[in-house]
């Protein structure tokens, strides 16, 4: 569009567009603004976007720079997969609702561990009082793992599991149930999060410091290129940085930044960054702003492709490629009138395949009073299968490239970005931002001023400031009850009980040495897990050599 | 009442969700409250240590990983056992109703569930700080 008396009509017209609004009404609300409290424009127009760049910057499904998708045919070559976040109470109730999900259509595994697993930290720990099988299912060692998965066939399956610090001791029992299934490691398809950087940032679920968690994690890939090559060794994670209250350029530029820097490890590490850049997942929130989500996933994809391929050198096309899991943001959802749930996550589901998601996790409508009920479950997953089936939405490709405000937003969040990169750069990088707490204090900023945005009701949340009824809430609850705790301290020390308890003592042995040297700790881990060794004594055969990581408190 | 409340907020157990208390800490001090944030994974006994070293008003406790039912009764149990009984306790996170009716039952001040603005919280606060003071006036 380069013809003058075009251009030099359409100015004169806008301008006059602009003038006759002023007679109409402006609205009752102060400002227009995305989620992240940035200021929208009435209306975007062909003065904002530049056609000349579109080979540029947008160019064609499965091309660089991928802004309109990864794959040449997108969904109508392969839907994405439907991967509920799942687990809870003992391994044999979270088996039984694994049958459920795949009998209603589900299409991967996403497993969910209580938080003792997540620090690392066994059922009969102190510290494990009360939280066992309440946040996700309850591990100790291989035998539970064996229990997850049974009657499921880990040749046919994925699974995905959402655990970082002690990402290896999970990822080895996955390994040892699969040579047990007879399946070998070369088969196993899956994720793990294995994202200690967004740990530190926004989930706290943290076991030892930086340097040797980083270890852990490059000895993992390394692991995972010579045996596990179909795994996904990392899901950088912005998910939780934007549940911590972080913007959407935020979540964008933190959780990229993290993916530079494991890149950067891997290379420090010695290894080929198009061995292992290719199996790096990425994993981003959909929250509720529509657009502003679709233009973060349409961003994401054009910077992690023109860093890779123009700043590490990635020669392999798919080392480019920014693959993701998108998961509805549970931080949108309400405890009053629960049901209004169902409708904020359909929305927020629809702007993660309108921008191109490759996996998908919908949130149920209870989760802010308890664990799901197998209904909420079931209506969550079905919201996808409407999506995929019914709104015609998986025909197309990337439908809303051209919008002229979608093109705008994408062009401004990844300037947003860029801008959080040259900052995180200044202050000498991830690590060292996570280390004076920038990063955290960011997120809390962000977090406050939203909450503040709601109180002053420039934000209305319906049923929380507005719309709000006082009517009992009445939808069946899922509660863990004490037996689980019970059950599982029970079910170790019959394990370790029966176990080869010298084998074990020797296994630990070698992890704590092998830790010492810089031999390949995911070898030695693997060895542990196999004469059911337990999570907290592998961990504890680290501990010393590895120390703990602790937080200043800052707020 | 002219002294600034003195208000210790508390993550226990082993949750990170910290978003929350994070903002309810931000509030309280542009309240005016003197605000001491522990920080993550906090057992009861230091809680509750630091709670009558720091000889503050009220313990905020934020709780959203289902542990709540074996959280709070350990801390009122500690604040009462070590002389910390006229401290209030209140708090916060994913409870359901029910525990909600059990925990206030036992002796918890007062529990706020998701969504809960601060402002209310902060009236809340003032208004059950007086309330104590005016009673160990009556004392």
């Amino acid at each position: 569009m380069s013809d003058k008396p075009f251009w030099e009509e359409y100015e004169k017209r806008r301008r006059k567009w602009d003038s006759d609004k002023e007679k109409y009404s402006q609205g009752s609300r102060p400002r227009f603004m995305t989620v992240s409290g940035d200021d929208v424009g009435i209306l975007y127009g062909p003065d904002g976007f530049d056609q000349s760049k579109y080979l540029d910057k947008l160019g064609f499904p499965g091309e660089f720079p991928y802004t309109r998708g990864i794959h040449h045919t997108m969904y109508r070559g392969r839907l994405w997969t439907m991967r509920q976040f799942s687990g809870m109470g003992t391994p044999a109730q979270t088996n039984q609702r694994y049958h459920l999900l795949l009998n209603g259509g589900q299409t991967g595994l996403s497993v969910a561990f209580d938080l003792p697993t997540l620090m690392g930290y066994d059922s009969d720990h102190e510290r494990s009082r009360g939280e066992i099988g309440n946040c996700g299912v309850a591990v100790d060692t291989l035998a539970d793992m064996e229990t997850i998965f049974k009657g499921i066939d880990l040749a046919k399956i994925s699974t995905s599991m959402t655990i970082n610090a002690p990402a290896s001791i999970l990822l080895a029992m996955y390994i040892a149930v699969g040579e047990k299934q007879g399946v070998p490691s070369h088969g196993l398809t899956g994720t793990l999060q294995n994202d200690i950087l967004k740990e530190y940032i926004a989930q706290k679920e943290w076991i030892f410091p930086p340097e040797p968690s980083i270890r852990l994690i490059t000895d993992l890939m390394a692991f995972c290129a010579d045996h596990v090559p179909k795994w996904n060794t990392i899901s950088i994670s912005g998910y939780h940085i934007r549940e911590a209250g972080a913007t959407a350029a935020q979540e964008l530029a933190f959780t990229l930044a993290d993916g530079f820097t494991y890149v950067e490890a891997g290379i420090k590490a010695g290894q080929d960054v198009d061995v292992f850049a290719p199996r790096l997942s990425f994993f981003f929130n959909a929250h509720q702003d529509f657009f502003e989500e679709i233009a973060k996933y349409r961003a994401a994809r054009r910077i992690w492709a023109r860093r890779m391929r123009d700043k590490y050198g990635a020669k392999d096309e798919r080392s480019w490629l920014l693959r993701f899991h998108t998961q509805t943001a549970g931080c949108s959802l309400t405890a009053q009138q629960p049901e209004n749930n169902l409708m904020r996550t359909a929305f927020e589901a629809l702007s993660g395949v309108l921008g191109g998601t490759q996996s998908l996790h919908t949130n149920s409508m209870d989760e802010t009073l308890a664990l799901p009920s197998d209904k909420a479950v079931l209506l969550a997953l079905r919201t996808q299968q409407i999506i995929m089936h019914e709104t015609g939405v998986v025909n197309t490709i990337d439908p809303l490239a051209g919008s002229y405000f979608v093109e705008n937003l994408t062009d401004k969040i990844e300037a947003e970005a860029e801008a959080y990169f040259d900052e995180i750069d200044r202050r000498g990088g991830v690590l060292k931002c996570i280390e004076e707490g920038y990063l955290q204090r960011e997120i809390a900023k962000s977090a406050y001023r939203y909450q503040q945005e709601i109180e002053r009701k420039e934000r209305i949340i319906v049923g929380v400031n507005d719309y709000v009824t006082d009517e009992k809430i009445e939808i069946p609850l899922l509660r863990i009850d004490e037996s689980v705790a019970r059950e599982q301290v029970a079910s170790l020390n019959r394990i370790r009980k029966s176990r080869d308890n010298d084998k074990v003592a020797r296994t630990l042995a070698d992890l704590t040495s092998c830790a010492k040297g810089d031999g390949n700790t995911m070898k030695a881990i693997l060895d542990c897990v196999r004469v059911y060794a337990t999570e907290g004594e592998i961990v504890d055969a680290l501990r010393p050599v590895f120390g703990e990581y602790t937080e200043p408190p800052i707020f | 009442m002219s002294e600034k409340i003195r208000v210790l907020l508390a993550k226990p157990g082993l949750d990170g969700h910290d978003r929350g208390i994070k903002v309810i800490a931000a509030a309280f001090r542009d309240a005016g409250f003197e605000v001491i944030y522990t920080g993550l994974r906090q057992t009861p006994e230091q809680i509750v240590t630091a709670a009558i070293q720091e000889d503050v008003d009220a313990v905020g406790v934020s709780i959203l990983s289902g542990a709540h039912m074996t959280l709070f009764p350990a801390i009122l149990k500690l604040l009462r056992d070590q002389g910390g009984r006229d401290i209030l306790l209140f708090g916060g996170g994913i409870i359901p109703d029910e525990d909600i009716v059990a925990l206030e039952k036992m002796g918890v001040a007062k529990l706020f569930t998701p969504g809960a603005a601060t402002t209310v919280i902060i009236e809340w606060l003032k208004q059950a700080a007086a309330a104590r003071t005016k009673d160990d006036k009556l004392l």
